[in-house]
């Protein structure tokens, strides 16, 4: 099911968005937003809580319809939640495969789940796991699918700080070996910087700021350039850095 | 800043009141086994009572005692009226069941999933519900006569309404987060509801089908006074015309047993199917 114009089938970038809009009511939470998203693209998504950057990441999963404007996204997608969001009466295994056509295919999930690391947990129910473990399924459960385009809502927000860093790096892997377009919609602007290809902050339901991080991988958020674009991006969302060193 | 509160000054001893947290002794009441303290009340009842009738102060007419019940059970069992009966009783309940889980499944499904089926079929439903069962038993004789049939329709209306609302209600309780996943990972309508919907409603419909078994036995007891010609209920009002308490005593022990037996099963299942649960399962 691709947005957009039903039964449209075409080829091109992975996300393609032109003049969207979504109002609730009178408040207009996306306003004659423009995007576009190349093949194998990183971009991370940033802005203040309410901007409606989820509201985006919603439109682009194909979660919401009540929009006007053009929208056309890659058919092979796969959407990250905040929550892990896995089926507590399937195993973590089956979990994994959920959705995709044919038997369950348990090598499958078994692969992937080793490609997250957890190769041990294959047969176990998901209230089992730690919250860590169980965004790593909801990975391997995005990945399985080889999608085009991954729509990631604050993946690793509900995460402690320490596990935060490692599903990051995990995540950097993935997308280095998987090569799919990347919306990471987060609040972070150190996991952006690391991760993306490029930084948007949105702001009054457009895009505000569009930033290329043009620095090679893996980076090391010491890099003056990083540094001096976190100051630039923190400045862009409200925050001045300096008040606080 | 001149406003801020005067600090209070660092106390001069620095000692502090203090206890000591001593590991608590191991607790009296391990040694007499848990089963053992289970077991001792209804244990001294039965003797109890067993007493009072041997001395003759509770007359047989009244309540016979359970040496006369034991035998009594003994003897039926023998003659073959015990097993006849229960297959009897359990033929109702169990037919009687297989209609109220079927109307009750086929009419929760449609209000649970579809809101315009909730807004036809609900409110009727909900109406009958406030109608105590027991209470349609004249017209299910109007309706059916007095054979099999009003028994298993009364049954049927008593395993339908609890097992309903509670279907319903967990259908209803489905967390939408998950069915928004099960859409985004291509799971089509019918797979959303087979493999989402209907799992997550399942610890509530068991919990329905509990209750519907509690009614269903009502419902039997209540059932088999019309008319019966056999099963428990026929075997306790003809030994209500001879005053036989004992017969009466041994129909009522089956009673309890076959409810006891048939909410083991349901607790069975729920272990079994609900093993992806953890729940708290107290200190």
């Amino acid at each position: 099911m691709a947005t957009g114009l039903p039964g449209t089938v075409t080829t091109g970038a992975p996300v393609e968005v032109r003049n969207l809009s979504r109002r609730f009511g009178e408040h207009v939470v996306i306003d004659g937003l423009d995007l576009h998203i190349e093949p194998g693209e990183f971009v991370a998504l940033l802005g203040a809580s309410g901007c409606g950057k989820s509201t985006l990441l919603r439109i682009l999963a194909d979660l919401d319809r009540d929009i006007t404007g053009d929208v056309s996204v890659a058919r092979g997608r796969a959407v990250g939640f905040q929550a892990p969001r896995l089926m507590p009466w399937k195993r973590v295994w089956r979990n994994v495969v959920l959705g995709l056509p044919g038997r369950p295919d348990r090598e499958r999930a078994e692969a992937a789940l080793a490609e997250v690391g957890l190769s041990h947990r294959v047969d176990v129910w998901p209230k089992v796991l730690s919250g860590g473990e169980a965004q790593r399924v909801a990975l391997a459960r995005s990945l399985v699918r080889e999608p085009d385009l991954l729509l990631l809502d604050e993946p690793f927000s509900a995460l402690d700080a320490l596990t935060r860093l490692t599903a990051r790096g995990l995540v950097d892997e993935l997308w280095q070996r998987h090569r799919c377009a990347v919306l990471l919609v987060t609040h972070d602007v150190e996991e952006a910087l690391v991760l993306a290809d490029r930084v948007l902050v949105m702001d009054r339901g457009r895009i505000a700021h569009d930033a290329r991080v043009e620095i090679d991988r893996p980076r090391d958020l010491a890099d003056p350039a990083l540094v001096a674009m976190r100051t630039d991006l923190l400045a862009r969302l409200g925050v001045d850095v300096k008040e606080h060193a | 800043m001149s406003l801020a509160p005067a600090r209070k000054p660092p106390p001069t001893d620095l000692a502090v009141e203090t206890e000591t947290i001593v590991p608590e002794p191991e607790s009296g009441h391990q040694r007499v086994p848990r089963w053992v303290v289970k077991a001792a009340s209804p244990v001294v009842l039965v003797i109890l009572w067993q007493i009072l009738g041997s001395s003759g102060v509770l007359e047989r007419d009244v309540l016979a005692p359970p040496s006369d019940v034991f035998a009594t059970a003994v003897e039926m069992a023998a003659e073959g009226r015990l097993s006849s009966a229960i297959l009897a009783s359990l033929g109702r309940v169990a037919l009687g069941l297989v209609l109220g889980i079927v109307t009750a499944t086929v009419l929760a499904t449609i209000t649970g999933l579809f809101r315009r089926g909730e807004d036809l079929l609900d409110l009727p439903v909900q109406m009958l519900r406030t109608v105590p069962v027991i209470g349609l038993i004249p017209l299910l004789i109007v309706w059916f006569g007095i054979g099999e049939e009003p028994k298993v329709a009364l049954i049927g209306l008593a395993v339908t309404f609890p097992l309903y609302m509670n279907l319903f209600g967990g259908i209803r309780n489905v967390d939408a987060a998950l069915v928004e996943a099960s859409r985004t990972l291509g799971l089509g309508r019918l797979d959303q509801i087979r493999q989402v919907i209907l799992p997550a409603a399942l610890p509530q419909a068991l919990v329905g089908l509990r209750y519907a078994l509690g009614s269903a036995w009502l419902a039997l007891v209540f059932g088999e006074t019309i008319n019966t010609t056999s099963g428990i209920g026929y075997e306790m009002n003809t030994a209500r015309e001879y005053f036989q308490t004992d017969v009466i005593v041994v129909c009522l022990v089956l009673y309890a047993l076959l409810g006891l037996v048939a909410d083991l099963i349901v607790r069975g299942l729920e272990r079994g199917l609900l093993s992806w649960r953890p729940a708290f399962q107290g200190q």
